[in-house]
C-alpha cells in the first residue's frame, strides 16, 4: 500500500492501482470535508434553524434535496 | 411510544407488533452469531470445507449480495449521473440495500479467512495484481460511499431533523451527491468486475477460466454489467415485498416501470454476451485445455446441464423478454415473475462462478468434489439476511424511505 | 555477498519415474518429518490432513488380468506459470503477497506470516498442492523434541505446501558461501527429503538449468517451450494449461503419460 512496504515496485500496476486508490480517496474526503465545513458555516449563519415544529418543514428551504421527494 | 419517531402522518404498526417481530428475526440473529462467534475462535475447521474445496457457501453468498446489491450503484448512476429524475422515489431504498448487501459482504469475508486478525495485510501487503486485491480495496472504498449516501436519509428521521446542523448536513450531502455517486458506480465497475475476475483468471481450472482483455477475463466484464442488470431487480422485489407486507402501495408504477424496463434491456445485452462468451468457452477455450462442455456436466449427483438451462434460459431470457416487452412488463404478476427470476438468475451465476469451480475435478484421475455446509456455515450464511430484515425494518419505520407513500396514501 | 552461481539462475526440477515408484509412502513420510507437518490425531478424513507429498493411485480402469495401476507421487510442481515467467497460478491470484515464486531458484515460496488465510491459492492450483491449517498444530506429548529446527511450525488459518525443502537449499547455500564457492551449489549438496528416503530411487532432484544434472539429462527440458520434455517418456501433469511445473514424470506405460493430461476423444491418439 505504501512505498515503504517490501513488495512495493514502481511500475505500471502500482502507478494505476494507487493512482486510483488515492484519488478516490481523496474525491471522498474533499466532497465530506465540503459538506462539514458549509454545514457548519450555514448553522452558524442561522439557516435551518426554524424547525420548531415538523409542520413548517416541508418544501420551505429544502426544495433541491435530491432524493427526498418533496417536489 | 415510538410515534415521535415514525416521519410525520406515515401509518406503522404499532411498537410491540414491531418489537415482537424485531425480536423474532433477533433470535436468528442471535443464532448467526453465535456460529460466527465459534468460526472466530475455534477457526474454520467448524465448517465442512476442505482442501478439496476450499470455498464455503458464506463466499457465494457474499457474491450473490453484492450482486443484488449492485442495484444501489446503478440506480444512483442512471439518477445522479443520467439525470433520471423518477428514480429519486426509489434510490432510497436502493442505498438501504447496497449498504445492508455491502456490510454484510464485509463480514463474511471477515469470517471466511482463516486469520481474522491479518486481514489487513490483504490492503498492507497488497499484489496489485490480485484481482482479489482489487475487491477489498474497491469494496471497502464503495461501502465508504453507500454510508456516505445512507447518512442524508439517516439525518432526515423526523427528530435528527430538527437539529439545524443535520438539517444542513443533510441538504448540503444532497447537492453534492452526484459526485459520490460518480465515484461509486465507478467504484463499483471495478469490485464487481474483479468479483468476476476471482474466477476467470483461475487458469489452473479449465471451468473457470476466460481468456480476456488486457488484465481483465471477460468474467470482469460479465459480472459488471450483470450487477448492473440484475441489481434493479432485487431493488423491485424488496419494493414489492414491502408493498406486500404493509399491504400498501409505497412506489409508483411508472417508477417501477421505468426501472423494470431499463433493468430489462441490460439484462437482453447481458445475456447475448453471456451466451457468445459461454460458446466461446465450450467451443474453444476449453477444448484447448482438453475438456468438452459436457466434462463440467456429468458423472457428479448434482451438477448437470439443467443448471446452464436454469441458468441462461430461465434467469436471463425469460425475464429479458418479460422486462422489455411493454405489456408483459406491465401486468403486476409476470412482472413479479420476472424480477423473481432475474434475482435468481444472477445468484446461480455467481454459484457456478465459485462453487461449481471448486467442485470440478481437474487432473484427469481426480473426482467431483462436492460438499455438504456444515449448520455453522448455514447460521453465518443467514446472519445477513437477518440482519438485513433488521435494519430495512428500522430504516422504513423511521426513515422517510419511500418519498411517494405520503401521497399514494393521500389518494387512495 | 553477490548471487552469481556463474551468471544464472538456478531451477530447480524434480523427476519421477513411475515405473519405480511402488506406492510405498515413504516420500510422504519423510516429507512430513523433515517438514513438521502437523496431522490430526484421527486422519481418516484424507481431504483435509496436510500432506506435501501425496500419492495418488491411479489405474488403467481395465478388467482382470489387464488391471494396471501406477502411484503417482505429487509435491507442489513449483510452476513457472504462462511463459515461464514466474506467475505460477497461486502466486498471481494472493492479495498479500505471501507465496512468491523466487526468479533465482525457481521455488514458489510461502510465507506463513503473512498469509492471512482466503485460500484464493487453493483454488487456483489445480494439483491440489496446497494446504490449509483447519485445526492449531498438535503435537504428542514429547514429540516437539523431534521437531525440525530449520523449519517454522505453522499457525492455524494459513496454508502451507511443499517448499521443495527450501532449508537445505539455504543450509547448501551457507556451506557454499562459507567455503568461498560463492553460491554454486554442487548436485549432491542440495538434495529434497523425499529424493533420499525413496527405496526405489524413484525421484531425482537436481537444477534443470543445469545440463549436466541428472534431471536435465532425464528429460531433456526445452528452454523454447517453457521446459516441455523433449524426452518422449517424459511428461508433466496438466501441460496444456500451461502452469508450467517443475516436477516431470517419466513412464514407459503409455496409459499413465496419457492420465497426466486431458484429452478429448481422439486427441490423445493424434498427438502422439
Ligand atoms: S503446484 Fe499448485 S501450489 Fe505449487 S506452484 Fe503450482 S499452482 Fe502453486
Ligand atoms: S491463503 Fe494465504 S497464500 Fe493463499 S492466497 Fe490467501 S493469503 Fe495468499
Amino acid at each position: 500500500m505504501f512505498p515503504f512496504s517490501f513488495e512495493w515496485a514502481w511500475d505500471a500496476g502500482h502507478y494505476l492501482f494507487f493512482g486510483g486508490m488515492w484519488y478516490t480517496i481523496i474525491i471522498l474526503s474533499l466532497g465530506m470535508t465540503f459538506c462539514v465545513v458549509k454545514t457548519i458555516v450555514d448553522t452558524a449563519s442561522g439557516k435551518g434553524g426554524h424547525h420548531g415544529d415538523d409542520d413548517a418543514h416541508h418544501g420551505t428551504c429544502c426544495s433541491n434535496k435530491g432524493n427526498n421527494g418533496h417536489h | 411510544m415510538d410515534s415521535a419517531l415514525i416521519p410525520k402522518g406515515a401509518k406503522r404498526c404499532p411498537f410491540p407488533v414491531f418489537a415482537t417481530g424485531i425480536a423474532v428475526v433477533g433470535a436468528v440473529l442471535l443464532w448467526g452469531v453465535y456460529a460466527m462467534g465459534l468460526c472466530w475462535l475455534k477457526g474454520l475447521n467448524q465448517t465442512n470445507m476442505n482442501d478439496y474445496y476450499g470455498f464455503a457457501l458464506w463466499i457465494w453468498a457474499d457474491l450473490a449480495v453484492i450482486a443484488i446489491g449492485g442495484g444501489a450503484f446503478f440506480t444512483g448512476l442512471l439518477k445522479y449521473v443520467f439525470g433520471i429524475d423518477e428514480l429519486k422515489n426509489i434510490i432510497n431504498l436502493a442505498v438501504v440495500i447496497g449498504f445492508i448487501c455491502y456490510s454484510s459482504a464485509l463480514l463474511i469475508l471477515a469470517i471466511d479467512i482463516g486469520q481474522p486478525l491479518r486481514g489487513w495485510f490483504i490492503f498492507w501487503h497488497a499484489n496489485v495484481h490480485s484481482m482479489l486485491t482489487e475487491v477489498a480495496f474497491c469494496l471497502s472504498l464503495y461501502f465508504s460511499v453507500l454510508t456516505i449516501e445512507f447518512i442524508p436519509l439517516i439525518l432526515e428521521n423526523r427528530q435528527i431533523d430538527k437539529v439545524p446542523f443535520f438539517h444542513n448536513l443533510s441538504h448540503n450531502m444532497h447537492s453534492v451527491m452526484a459526485v459520490f455517486a460518480a465515484t461509486g458506480a465507478f467504484l463499483s465497475c471495478f469490485h464487481q468486475g474483479s468479483l468476476g475476475g476471482v474466477a476467470g483468471v483461475l487458469y489452473g481450472r479449465p471451468f473457470a477460466y476466460r481468456e480476456g482483455l488486457l488484465v481483465w477475463p471477460w468474467t470482469f466484464f460479465l459480472f459488471t454489467w450483470s450487477a448492473a442488470a440484475y441489481g434493479p431487480c432485487f431493488t423491485l422485489t424488496v419494493t414489492k415485498l414491502f408493498e406486500g407486507i404493509t399491504r400498501k402501495k409505497l412506489v409508483k408504477d411508472n417508477v417501477v416501470h421505468i426501472l423494470a424496463k431499463i433493468s430489462g434491456w441490460m439484462i437482453t445485452t447481458y445475456i447475448i454476451a453471456k451466451i457468445i462468451d459461454t460458446i466461446y468457452w465450450a467451443f474453444v477455450t476449453a477444448p484447448d485445455m482438453g475438456f468438452s462442455l459436457i466434462d463440467f456436466y456429468s458423472n457428479n449427483s448434482f451438477y448437470g446441464i439443467w443448471i446452464l438451462f436454469a441458468e441462461i434460459v430461465l434467469g436471463g431470457i425469460v425475464p429479458a423478454v418479460i422486462l422489455t416487452v411493454k405489456k408483459y412488463r406491465e401486468n403486476n404478476k409476470l412482472l413479479l415473475v420476472a424480477i423473481l427470476l432475474g434475482v435468481f438468475g444472477v445468484c446461480l451465476n455467481r454459484w457456478v462462478m465459485v462453487l461449481q469451480v471448486m467442485a470440478v475435478p481437474v487432473m484427469s484421475f481426480d473426482t467431483w468434489a462436492l460438499y455438504v455446509p456444515s449448520w455453522q456455515e448455514i447460521a453465518t450464511t443467514i446472519l445477513p439476511v437477518a440482519y438485513g430484515v433488521i435494519l430495512i425494518s428500522l430504516a422504513y419505520r423511521y426513515l422517510p424511505v419511500f418519498p411517494q407513500e405520503q401521497e399514494l396514501y393521500d389518494a387512495k | 555477498m553477490t548471487q552469481d552461481n556463474h551468471g544464472k539462475a538456478y531451477k530447480f526440477g524434480m523427476v519421477i519415474d513411475l515405473d519405480k515408484c511402488t506406492g510405498c509412502g515413504s516420500c510422504m513420510v519423510a516429507c512430513m518429518s523433515e517438514n513438521n507437518v502437523p496431522f490430526k490425531e484421527d486422519e481418516t478424513n484424507k481431504k483435509d490432513s496436510i500432506t506435501w507429498m501425496k500419492v495418488f493411485k491411479l489405474t488403467n480402469g481395465k478388467p482382470f488380468p489387464d488391471t494396471d495401476i501406477c502411484y503417482m507421487p505429487r509435491p507442489c510442481m513449483h510452476c513457472g506459470g504462462k511463459g515461464d515467467h514466474g506467475h505460477s497460478p497461486c502466486v498471481s491470484v494472493c492479495p498479500a503477497t505471501a507465496t512468491d515464486y523466487g526468479y533465482d531458484t525457481g521455488i514458489v515460496s510461502q510465507i506463513y506470516t503473512r498469509c492471512f488465510g482466503c485460500r484464493y491459492c487453493m483454488g487456483a492450483c489445480p494439483y491440489h498442492a496446497r494446504y490449509f491449517n483447519w485445526w492449531d498444530p498438535k503435537w504428542p506429548d514429547g514429540m516437539e523434541e523431534y521437531l525440525s529446527p530449520s523449519v517454522s511450525p505453522r499457525m492455524r488459518g494459513v496454508v502451507e505446501k511443499c517448499s521443495f525443502c527450501y532449508h537445505r537449499y539455504q543450509a547448501a547455500r551457507d556451506r557454499a558461501y562459507h567455503e568461498e564457492r560463492r553460491d554454486n551449489i554442487e548436485e549432491g549438496e542440495y538434495q529434497t527429503a523425499c529424493t533420499q528416503a525413496c527405496p526405489a530411487g524413484a525421484i531425482t532432484f537436481g537444477d534443470l538449468n543445469n545440463p549436466e544434472h541428472e534431471v536435465s539429462k532425464l528429460v531433456k527440458p526445452d528452454t523454447h517451450q517453457c521446459g516441455k520434455p523433449r524426452n518422449p517418456k517424459a511428461f508433466r501433469l496438466l501441460e496444456r494449461l500451461q502452469t508450467n511445473p517443475k516436477v516431470y514424470y517419466i513412464s514407459e506405460r503409455e496409459w499413465v503419460r496419457k492420465a497426466g493430461d486431458n484429452y478429448r476423444d481422439g486427441e490423445w491418439e493424434k498427438s502422439k
